[in-house]
C-alpha cells in the first residue's frame, strides 16, 4: 500500500508563482523516503500541501487511501508533521504543547498525559516538561515539535528539514532515532539539505526541481546513474607517474591524488594501477557525497 | 542528543475507540480548556482591568454624577446604569478574547498545531468561541459582584439576563475571530474595539436612556445594534427598555448565523490561515 500517493500535483500560490508544475510520486508503507531539491524546488510546498497547511490548486494528494480533500480528517489523523521552523507557542510549557496536540487529535487527556510523558521520556525533554518552551535550546526545541508530531502515534512522519542547523552529536542521534522509528514500522518523508544524511538514512529518493520531479526511485537506482565518481587517495610517496585511461590530479603535497572514475571504471582497477606505477594506497575516501555529486548532475543537467 | 534519547518507540495504529465525532468533541474540548487556561492564567492582564474599568464607572457615573441625575425608568441611575455596564463588560471581554488569543496564535504560527489535524472547522469555532463566551461571563458575574457594593441589584426576568448574555458574548465571540482571521498585524485587532465597538457601546444607551435623545439622533440611535443588546439586557434585570426586546432578540439570532456561517467559510476556505 502507498503511505503517500501524489498525482499531478499543481500549486499557483496568488502571487502567480507556480510551485508545483505537476508532480507524481508515491512512497510505500514502511519506506523511509527522501525528498531533494534546491532551495524553492517545490518540497516545502508538497510537504505543505500533504499536511493541510497549503491549499492544492488541482491534482489529487492520498494518504494510505485516503484523499486529502474529501477525507482529511482520515488522511490527518495518520500523519505527523515536524515542519522547519519553530511554530508552538512560545509562552506554553513543554508538557502541555504535548498533550494539547494529542488532544487536537481526538484522544483523551487521560490518554495524552501518558503518551507526552513516554515520548518526553524518549527524547530526552521529560526534565523540561514544566518550562516554558522559549527557554529551551535550539535542539530541544526540535525534540519537542519530534514529540509533538509522535504523540498520537502516526504512520506517516514527515521531517521537514528536521537537521538544519543542528550539532553534528544532536544530528547522529536524530538519525538514530528516526531509523528505529521507521523500524517500527513508521513510514518516513524526510527533506533534507544535507544529501549525507538522505544517503545514510533513505530507502527510495524523489529529486525535485523547479516543481517537477526530475528523478524519483530507489537510493541504488539513482546512484547508478552517477556518471563520474572522485576519490581521493593518500599516497606512501609523492606520486610521479602515469595513469592511463583516468582523470588525476596531484594535489598539492604530491602525496594526495584525487582521480575521477567514469561509470564503466572499477576501483579496484584505479588500485591495481597505481600498484603497478610502484605506489602504496595508505588510505581512500570519496572527494564528495555521491548524492551530492547526483544531484548537481541532475539539476545542472536540467536547468 | 544520542545519550539523552532512548530507543524509538513502537507506533500503533491511531484508535482510541472513539468514533469521530467523540474525537472531535475531544479536540473542541481542548481549544475551550487551552482557552480558558489562557485567560485565567493571566488574569492581571485579562480579568483585572475590566473590574477596574467598571468600578470606576460605577463610583464616577453611578455614586458621584449619579447621585445627582433624576431616576430613569423609575430607577435610580445607578440601577439604570448597571445591566449596561455588565453588558459593556460582556462584549469588550469576548470580542478580546478570541481576537488576541486567535491571532497571537497566527502570529506565532502555534495555530498551525491545530491546522495539520483532523479538527473540523465547526470545533475550530466552538473552541475558541467557547472561550470567549466564558471570558465574557465571567467578567459579568465579576462586575456584577462589583455592582452589589454600589447598588441593589434586582433580576426582574432571569431568562432575559441570560439570553442576552449568552447570545452578546456568543456574537462578540465570533465578530473577534472574524476580526483575528482577516488580522494581519497587532494593531488590526486593536482597530475594532478602539473605533467601533467603544463607540458603539457609550451611544448604545449604557449611561442614558435612548428616550431622551431628540430627533434625529434619536432614530439614528435605533440603527445602533448594541443598543438592543444593552436594553434586552437591562430589561432582564429591571423590567425597563427603550426598544422591542424581541428585536433585539431576533437581530444576536442573525447575527449568530450569519457570523458563524462567516467563520465557518473563512477557516474552510483557509482565508489568512492556509496559502
Amino acid at each position: 500500500m502507498n503511505a503517500l500517493e501524489i498525482i499531478d500535483l499543481q500549486k499557483v500560490y496568488p502571487t502567480g508563482v507556480k510551485a508545483l508544475n505537476g508532480v507524481s510520486l508515491q512512497v510505500k508503507e514502511g519506506d523511509f523516503f527522501g525528498l531533494l531539491g534546491p532551495n524553492g524546488a517545490g518540497k516545502t510546498t508538497i510537504i505543505g500541501i500533504t499536511t493541510g497547511l497549503v491549499t492544492l490548486s488541482s491534482g489529487v494528494v492520498k494518504v494510505f487511501g485516503h484523499d486529502i480533500s474529501n477525507d482529511f480528517e482520515a488522511a490527518r489523523r495518520l500523519i505527523g508533521v515536524v515542519p522547519q521552523e519553530f511554530n508552538f507557542s512560545i509562552f506554553e510549557k513543554v508538557f502541555d504543547i504535548v498533550v494539547d496536540q494529542a488532544g487536537y487529535y481526538g484522544i483523551p487527556r487521560s490518554v495524552a498525559r501518558v503518551r507526552a510523558e513516554k515520548y518526553l521520556k524518549e527524547l530526552g525533554l521529560w526534565e523540561k516538561r514544566d518550562v516554558a518552551s522559549r527557554t529551551l535550546s535550539g535542539g530541544m526545541k526540535r525534540r519537542l515539535m519530534i514529540a509533538r508530531a509522535l504523540v498520537h502515534e502516526p504512520r506517516l512522519l514527515i521531517l521537514d528539514e528536521p537537521t538544519a542547523g543542528v550539532d553534528v552529536e544532536l544530528r547522529r542521534g536524530m538519525w538514530e532515532f528516526i531509523s528505529k522509528l521507521n523500524k517500527s514500522g513508521v513510514t518516513i518523508i524526510l527533506t533534507t539539505h544535507y544529501l549525507e544524511e538522505a544517503e545514510q538514512l533513505c530507502k527510495n529518493l524523489a529529486i525535485i526541481n523547479k516543481g517537477l520531479v526530475i528523478e524519483h526511485g530507489t537510493k541504488k537506482e539513482l546512484l547508478s546513474k552517477l556518471e563520474s565518481q572522485t576519490y581521493v587517495l593518500d599516497l606512501d610517496k609523492s606520486f610521479r607517474g602515469v595513469l592511463e585511461g583516468y582523470t588525476v590530479r596531484v594535489l598539492e603535497s604530491g602525496m594526495l591524488l584525487e582521480v575521477s572514475l567514469n561509470s564503466e571504471q572499477q576501483l579496484t582497477s584505479l588500485l591495481v594501477a597505481i600498484r603497478k606505477e610502484g605506489y602504496e594506497v595508505k588510505s581512500i575516501r570519496p572527494a564528495s557525497n555521491r548524492l551530492e555529486e547526483l544531484f548537481m548532475q541532475f539539476v545542472e543537467v536540467k536547468k | 542528543m544520542s545519550g539523552t534519547m532512548k530507543a524509538a518507540p513502537g507506533i500503533h495504529l491511531v484508535g482510541e475507540g472513539k468514533s469521530s465525532f467523540q474525537q472531535n468533541l475531544v479536540s473542541m474540548g481542548t481549544i475551550l480548556r487551552k482557552e480558558v487556561t489562557r485567560f485565567l492564567r493571566i488574569w492581571m492582564q485579562t480579568l483585572l482591568p475590566s473590574v477596574i474599568t467598571m468600578t470606576l464607572y460605577f463610583v464616577i457615573f453611578g455614586t458621584i454624577v449619579g447621585s445627582r441625575i433624576s431616576d430613569m425608568g423609575g430607577f435610580s441611575y445607578i440601577s439604570f446604569i448597571a445591566p449596561g455596564i455588565i453588558m459593556m463588560a460582556i462584549i469588550t471581554n469576548s470580542f478580546s478574547n478570541v481576537a488576541s488569543s486567535f491571532f497571537g496564535m497566527k502570529f506565532q504560527r502555534s495555530i498551525e498545531e491545530i491546522l495539520v489535524s483532523p479538527t473540523p472547522v465547526w470545533a475550530i469555532i466552538l473552541g475558541f468561541v467557547l472561550g470567549g463566551v466564558a471570558r465574557g461571563l465571567l467578567i459579568a458575574v465579576l462586575v456584577s459582584i462589583v455592582a452589589l457594593f454600589f447598588t441593589h441589584i434586582v433580576v426582574a426576568h432571569v431568562f432575559y439576563v441570560v439570553v442576552f448574555a449568552v447570545l452578546t458574548a456568543l456574537v462578540f465571540s465570533l465578530a473577534g475571530l472574524v476580526n483575528a482571521i482577516f488580522a494581519r498585524k497587532f494593531d488590526d485587532v486593536s482597530i475594532i474595539p478602539t473605533f467601533v465597538l467603544t463607540p458603539l457601546t457609550y451611544l448604545g444607551g449604557v449611561f442614558y436612556s435612548v428616550s431622551l435623545l431628540p430627533e434625529p439622533w434619536y432614530s439614528i440611535s435605533l440603527f445602533n445594534p448594541i443598543l438592543y443588546m444593552v436594553n434586552g439586557f437591562r430589561y432582564g434585570f429591571i423590567g425597563v427598555t427603550d426598544v422591542n426586546i424581541f428585536v433585539g432578540l431576533g437581530f444576536l439570532i442573525i447575527c449568530c448565523v450569519g457570523l458563524w456561517g462567516w467563520c465557518y467559510y473563512l477557516l474552510r476556505k483557509g482565508t489568512c490561515l492556509r496559502q
